[in-house]
């Protein structure tokens, strides 16, 4: 896998993440790649209902959430959790990419979409650019560089 | 069936094999199925209702699935482990999800299910309303198989 600069949040702590996804290796995939940005996953969910609680449970930095899932969709679920925190950062991650479902997402609070398949460096800017200035890039230390 | 409706699937599956398993993915075979579909391996179905109704069966034989779970996991998977099902509905839902994007681009409006393993050895078979079409996709690591039932939707398109 590509190397990226080491994201981390503003204290110097890495970023949490919550990962929603009704397929385990799609959770897993996404996973893999925040992880190799530097972030902690806090918390992972199979559907829209358990995405809630567990945001509820962790309270991470940021939410990477599919769309199509049973139970609770996506769209959804980041309606109910900014309605209760207004502060939440949520990126829908699906493969269905359509204009209406973007616009859907971003009305209820969403604040971007990566589609599926996820490629690393789209995903790595798109945190980024979400975390703002609540994140930067690691410096490397004397023995790193 | 149109080739409106099958173009963005063929397009939407050379995309995403290319990416996800980075290789290129010759289209081989294309079929009408006019008998019962026999599953040939891991079969994942995603049904989508609106405009355009019907279901992709997305079907990899067993060994090809194992390996293509083992590629992109980065781990030897064996061919009946839970991942290469998680696997097949992965891809599934990317490659269905990316076609299902083109089609509503084109103006068609309808709602996609998520993807479901399909047990059956034998699906439904095509009907003068609803044909079949099977499309073989050459890959590195094997043979993928999509299995197309759709049709319009003919209250909607006349309400429209």
């Amino acid at each position: 896998m590509e190397t990226f600069p080491i994201l981390i949040r503003k204290d110097g702590m890495p970023i949490r993440y919550l990962v929603v996804d009704d397929s385990v290796f799609a959770r897993k995939n996404v996973a893999k790649m925040v992880e190799a940005f530097g972030g902690e996953i806090v918390g992972e969910a199979g559907d829209g209902c358990t995405a809630i609680t567990e945001y509820d449970r962790t309270t991470p930095d940021m939410v990477l959430m599919d769309i199509t899932m049973p139970q609770m969709e996506g769209i959804e679920a980041a309606e109910r959790i900014v309605r209760s925190h207004p502060n939440a950062r949520i990126v829908m991650v699906s493969s269905v990419g359509y204009q209406e479902n973007i616009v859907a997402a971003l009305q209820k609070g969403a604040r971007h979409f990566v589609q599926k398949p996820v490629k690393s460096e789209i995903l790595y800017e798109v945190i980024k650019y979400v975390m703002g200035d609540d994140a930067a890039v690691a410096t490397p230390t004397a023995q790193e560089s | 069936m149109k080739i409106e409706l099958i173009q963005p699937f063929i397009n939407a599956a050379d995309a995403v094999l290319a990416e996800t398993l980075q290789c290129a993915a010759r289209m081989g075979d294309v079929t009408m199925d006019e008998e019962a579909y026999r599953r040939k391996g891991i079969a994942s179905m995603v049904t989508i209702k609106g405009d355009i109704e019907g279901r992709i069966i997305f079907d990899i034989d067993t060994p090809t699935a194992a390996r293509v779970a083992s590629y992109l996991t980065g781990s030897p998977v064996p061919e009946s482990d839970e991942v290469a099902r998680e696997t097949v509905c992965e891809l599934a839902n990317m490659v269905i999800g990316s076609a299902i994007t083109a089609l509503n681009d084109q103006g068609f409006k309808f709602k996609i299910y998520p993807p479901v393993i399909h047990a059956d050895e034998l699906g439904e078979k095509s009907s003068e309303d609803q044909e079949s079409l099977v499309m073989c996709f050459d890959t590195g690591s094997g043979n993928i198989f999509m299995n197309i039932a759709m049709r319009y939707n003919r209250k909607r398109r006349t309400d429209n």
